[in-house]
């Protein structure tokens, strides 16, 4: 005891061969993933390469703002808000039929104990639907329909409908679960239908938490059909993709800032809707 | 929304046997913030549908269902030669790799700007922390695929633009959460070393950092699984990885060459899906 009071406290960090050793440790992994990356920082700062992104840049400056240009913006941004409203809507389509027939708590067989075989098989393909539809990215899907569709909204609004039907219906389906199913199992048991005890009990229990989540997809909707305009869908992304094509700054600059004030609105909108449902 | 059901009138002390019948409320109220809600929505979605040229009768036509038939038709069989499928390979480790290395990157960097932006202490004066946070909300709200896009001008065709663009937005992301983090950590022991005359960055190396380092874990962490799938479309643009095979296979009409690809993605999602949920399995309980 006293000789631990006399021994004056370390110095230096006692820790510091454990610390040294994770460091390298992790550079040690970090070495492949560079290599398969191609990492190499400095092409960044090479003569030819700074000088194309020096003219980029310089020509951001002054941003677009010719009176035609902004109602083209002012147009397209429209589009991408309709885009990703009209595909929210065809998603809610898909979603909410599979989502009542994959809801475990409306099975009137499971009410005595187990699920029958024929309704468990059949959830549990919808719910593989399900995740089939929303693991392959709205991207792909989009590219799959220009395809199809040609160059246009169709394209981006189906891309939507089809990943976001897949996500809100997992989703929906795993919020209807977790709540306490003593309601919608009385109206079951007394002879209601699977639609009445879903309107009664089911619906009214978690309304606000679906419209919650609902809303948070609908900004990420919007995020998303930004992006599916690079591969032809239309809207802001499109006009984004042919500015930077012919290295025209200033439009990138407008589009960038209107872009990024849309995706803060939505935002901000999103966040006021769900703290109003609480 | 709607007012309480006055009394119904009568002698004091003797309550109505019944509560008088009430009809359900009328569907439109001009009080109702509900209903002006349910409108906008309505007005929105239907809007909508009328301002764009969507072209259904193209879509649900028979000739396009025919030629939806026959390019799905075309991914069958898959291209499964040896010499594609090591091509597929190193596509999906390189989509893996941006991903990781992005992450990392985006870790490093969004702490660097999280420690600008966050209110470190009481009497700390965070200057810079209504500038820092306008910045990391301009990262975040620029999604991955145009950074990308952008970043092909500075750093070339190839997976390093992918990986500095995974990098630029999740450092968004991870920055806002991480300030977060540490102005919720308890101020405790940095007060403690404070009052020591410690400085500021042992403060934080030794107070405040191992508080909130496993919370940082595991927001990282949950960002690296969103950057997998993020990392495997980016190549659309050019950017490298899984996502570049498949835009060069599809442009040129290779279908049974994309059909692999889409597997090989859609196996590396479904594989990170469910090694993220084990773990978050294993951490819960």
């Amino acid at each position: 005891m006293t000789n631990a009071a006399t021994t004056p406290p370390p110095a230096r960090d006692p820790a510091w061969l454990g610390r040294l050793f994770w460091c390298g440790a992790a550079l040690v992994v970090l070495w492949p993933l560079m290599h398969a990356t191609e990492f190499r920082p400095w092409i960044l700062f090479e003569a030819k390469n700074l000088e194309v992104t020096g003219d980029f840049l310089a020509s951001f400056l002054p941003p677009a703002h010719s009176g035609e240009f902004l109602a083209m913006v002012a147009r397209e941004t429209w589009r991408t808000v309709a885009i990703a409203t009209a595909g929210l809507t065809l998603a809610l389509v898909i979603a909410v039929p599979l989502t009542l027939v994959a809801t475990s708590v409306l099975s009137v067989s499971a009410l005595p104990g187990r699920m029958a075989r024929g309704p468990f098989l059949l959830r549990q393909a919808v719910r593989w639907l399900l995740i089939v539809l929303r693991s392959v990215p709205e991207l792909v899907w989009a590219l799959v329909f220009v395809r199809v569709v040609g160059l246009g909204p169709t394209a981006g609004v189906l891309a939507i409908a089809l990943t976001y039907g897949g996500m809100l219906g997992k989703v929906y389906a795993e919020i209807l679960e977790s709540g306490e199913p003593h309601a919608t199992q009385t109206l079951l048991r007394n002879g209601g239908s699977r639609l009445q005890a879903f309107f009664f009990g089911l619906l009214p229990q978690n309304a606000a938490e679906l419209t919650s989540y609902t809303v948070y997809r609908w900004e990420c909707a919007i995020r998303s059909s930004v992006v599916l305009g690079f591969v032809g869908a239309g809207g802001l992304g499109q006009q984004m993709d042919n500015s930077m094509k012919m290295f025209n700054g200033g439009e990138v600059l407008t589009m960038l800032a209107v872009f990024v004030a849309l995706v803060a609105l939505a935002d901000r909108v999103s966040a006021g809707l769900r703290r109003a449902l609480g | 929304m709607h007012a309480e059901p006055t009394p119904p009138p009568g002698r004091p002390g003797q309550a109505a046997a019944n509560l008088p019948y009430r009809l359900p409320p009328r569907l439109f109220d001009a009080r109702c913030r509900a209903c002006w809600f349910s409108a906008a929505v309505l007005a929105l979605v239907v809007a909508s549908f009328a301002t764009l040229d969507l072209q259904w009768a193209q879509f649900f036509s028979l000739e396009a269902a025919r030629s939806m038939g026959r390019f799905l038709g075309e991914f069958f069989p898959p291209d499964l030669q040896p010499e594609f499928l090591r091509r597929v390979w190193i596509g999906t480790w390189e989509t893996l790799a941006m991903s990781a290395l992005g992450t990392a990157l985006a870790a490093v960097g969004g702490l660097a700007l999280a420690l600008p932006a966050s209110r470190l202490h009481e009497a700390d004066p965070a200057r810079g922390r209504a500038l820092t946070r306008l910045v990391l909300n301009a990262l975040r709200s620029v999604p991955e695929l145009v950074w990308a896009a952008l970043l092909l001008i500075a750093a070339g065709l190839g997976p390093f633009a992918g990986t500095l663009a995974l990098a630029f937005h999740t450092a968004g992301v991870l920055g806002r959460l991480f300030a977060e983090a540490i102005e919720n950590a308890p101020p405790g022991p940095g007060a403690a070393l404070r009052a020591q005359g410690v400085g500021k960055l042992r403060v934080f190396l030794y107070a405040t950092l191992p508080q909130v380092l496993p919370q940082l874990m595991s927001y990282t962490l949950y960002r690296w699984e969103n950057n997998i799938r993020a990392a495997a479309v980016l190549g659309v643009v050019g950017a490298g990885g899984l996502g570049q095979l498949l835009a060069f296979h599809m442009g040129l009409f290779h279908m049974g060459k994309t059909a692999t690809i889409l597997g090989a993605m859609l196996a590396l999602v479904a594989l990170v899906d469910a090694l993220s949920h084990v773990a978050r399995r294993r951490l819960t309980r």
